[in-house]
């Protein structure tokens, strides 16, 4: 299983980031779907179709290492204020004990938030068959979703404050059935790029024969 | 002045104007909330005269505008274009190619009805509005709709319309008891009886459950009725473009769903109807799709194609919508029951080469049947309870809000199976559709059809 890249360095500019680092370095991301390809498929049938759960990994592709990095950051700001908040109410009790037990929790709940986080960049995965794309995600949830490119209505590319601050976009293909939308966050800005031209185009060709 | 089909009247162009009454009718809404408002001012008495003539300037303006709204519009036939202008300040002009038009409709809200009037509502393909002639009168209406629909089929104007072949009627009687027996209609009769046993046992203590019992009651009461309502004297019949559905108490309705439009079927099987063994079939019409960026809430999207019926008649509609589904429903793994206890005995799903069907339900059994060739996506979601007993569910989703067929708990290696190959089978079942004349016409795709529209960077 390749794991997009090193978490981050030691975020040592963060004061929630020591209780972080721990839970994501065992980056053992548990095996996510029991690995068995469905024994009863008739694999004969279409053998070009790769393992739709995508274990075969390598034609997979993940978003950015920096998603991870943005996640942390998100994690990390929203924890600097809920740690002053806490850190405030406590002192106004005037109790060290309330103090430390109250940036303890935080730490801890900050830390136990990013590593789901980090494992559910991980989970993210697309990949572009000849006549769909397949999207995979999700942590407690699983998805997968399989779009044919006919079915496209069109392909968004947009990104709000926090990804443009790490250089990163969202592409979003959406279809006539409003649960059928499909996105694909953190992207390289190019890698964004690429992936719409490619899908417009690929939609233009198949749904002109539809 | 107003006749499309007479006084052409060479002078004015080909224009017609809509019926002088129409006024009446757009606006018999806020004239009875005018009146009623007038009528208590009146009769409290306490407001001046200055506040009656405010109440009726009002009036007057609403009518007055009205009035002229239906001055300044009128349409045309214009060869094989529908030409509608409306509009005082800001005129406004439509084109619509008649060969775009999937299926004309004739509505008759209530006060039209006592007028003797009907709109015609013309829905246009991939452009999920309507274009309203409101209103004409209603031999006009007639007239013009197999006019203007023959236009549309590339037949001569005054060819005679398609003939049809009734194929269901509903007695209004009996849809009333099949509301009475649905899950709301059963409430609503409890609720009753609870209150009456209240009363008999501790008369004290109705007074302050009455009220909550009546606002239960109204609220359950009311879509029962306007179900009964909408639905009454339903009749289906067969024609050479679509099924013909009519309907209606009040606002009398004569739709077409057309051919290859159908999205789903949906088959419902309340607790009590079971008994006497009755069904409602449903389809979902492709309504809004994909004109907007976002989907907007299409009007009625869900249609009655039998309210209630023996199985008998329901599998004979069923082969007219989807023609050669073979499908075998296989019921979910045993281990479902953990998952899902209170529904676990409806559980079922299977596909064929052209349709995908699952069912769900706890006291009511709800079908879901979806043709291949209209799926969006198909969708593989495995959640944490579902993973620790080797489970998974499948979407496969249909255009509109909240449409698909979803294959609750199957078995997880089944499931990862359908999601390999039901996309194969989709595109199998999407080019035999297209390769069909008929089907090419009505899957023409929206013109935006996947361009990047918009790139916010």
């Amino acid at each position: 299983m390749p794991v997009p890249g090193p978490p981050t360095a030691p975020p040592a500019d963060r004061p929630t980031a020591p209780a972080a680092d721990p839970p994501t370095a065992p980056a053992a991301d548990p095996p996510t779907v029991p690995a068995a390809d469905p024994p009863t498929a008739p694999a004969a049938d279409r053998p070009t179709v790769p393992a739709a759960d995508g274990r075969d990994g390598e034609e997979w592709r993940r978003p950015s290492p920096r998603l991870g990095r943005m996640r942390r950051a998100e994690v990390g700001l929203v924890g600097l204020v809920a740690l002053a908040l806490a850190a405030g109410l406590a002192g106004a009790f005037g109790s060290p004990v309330a103090v430390g037990a109250s940036v303890a929790g935080v730490v801890v709940a900050a830390g136990l938030a990013d590593n789901l986080l980090q494992r559910r960049v991980r989970s993210w995965g697309y990949l572009e068959r000849a006549d769909d794309l397949l999207v995979r995600r999700g942590v407690m949830v699983r998805r997968l979703s399989v779009v044919p490119y006919g079915r496209m209505q069109f392909v968004d590319v947009d990104a709000g404050l926090v990804e443009r601050a790490f250089r990163l976009a969202t592409a979003r293909l959406h279809t006539a059935a409003a649960a059928g939308d499909v996105r694909v966050p953190g992207l390289e800005a190019s890698e964004a790029a690429r992936l719409r031209d490619r899908l417009a185009a690929l939609g233009e060709a198949k749904g002109a024969g539809l | 002045m107003s006749r499309p089909g007479a006084d052409l009247g060479s002078g004015n162009g080909g224009w017609h104007r809509l019926h002088p009454l129409s006024p009446v009718v757009r606006f018999s809404r806020a004239l009875v909330g005018l009146v009623v408002v007038l009528g208590v001012n009146t009769a409290q008495a306490r407001s001046g005269a200055g506040a009656r003539i405010g109440d009726i300037a009002v009036a007057v303006v609403a009518l007055v505008g009205a009035v002229v709204s239906w001055l300044v519009t009128r349409w045309r036939v214009d060869g094989v274009t529908l030409r509608t202008e409306t509009g005082l300040v800001r005129r406004g002009s439509r084109q619509v190619p008649l060969a775009r038009v999937q299926a004309i409709d004739l509505i008759q809200p209530a006060a039209a009805r006592l007028l003797g009037l009907a709109e015609l509502r013309l829905r246009v393909a991939g452009s999920g509005s309507h274009v309203r002639l409101a209103y004409l009168s209603q031999p006009d209406a007639e007239e013009t709709r197999s006019r203007l629909l023959a236009l549309a089929q590339g037949a001569r104007p005054d060819a005679a319309p398609p003939p049809e072949t009734p194929l269901v009627s509903v007695p209004t009687s009996r849809l009333a008891v099949s509301v009475l027996l649905s899950g709301s209609g059963f409430l609503a009769l409890s609720v009753v009886a609870g209150t009456a046993a209240v009363a008999v046992l501790l008369p004290g203590a109705v007074a302050p459950i009455a009220g909550s019992a009546a606002v239960v009651l109204i609220a359950l009461v009311s879509p029962a009725v306007r179900r009964v309502t909408s639905e009454a004297d339903f009749r289906l019949a067969d024609a050479a473009d679509g099924l013909r559905v009519r309907c209606g108490l009040l606002e009398t309705v004569a739709e077409t769903i057309p051919r290859g439009r159908v999205q789903a079927v949906r088959q419902v099987e309340p607790l009590l109807w079971r008994a006497l063994g009755w069904q409602r079939l449903e389809v979902v019409v492709a309504g809004s799709v994909g004109h907007r960026r976002r989907e907007e809430p299409a009007r009625r999207v869900v249609r009655a194609l039998m309210p209630v019926g023996p199985p008998a008649a329901a599998a004979v509609l069923l082969e007219r919508v989807l023609p050669g589904a073979r499908a075998v429903p296989r019921p979910a793994p045993r281990r479902a029951q953990w998952k899902a206890p209170l529904s676990y005995h409806f559980l079922a799903g299977g596909h064929d080469d052209a349709y995908g069907l699952a069912s769900s339900g706890r006291l009511r059994r709800s079908t879901a049947w979806v043709p291949l060739a209209k799926v969006q996506s198909v969708r593989l979601v495995q959640g944490p309870w579902q993973r620790w007993l080797g489970l998974a569910s499948i979407h496969l989703d249909v255009p509109g809000r909240r449409q698909r067929a979803t294959l609750r708990d199957r078995d997880a290696n089944e499931a990862r199976h359908l999601v390999t190959t039901l996309p194969e089978l989709c595109r199998r079942a999407r080019a035999a559709e297209a390769s069909q004349p008929q089907a090419q016409v009505l899957q023409r795709r929206p013109q935006p059809a996947a361009p990047p529209l918009r790139a916010t960077r």
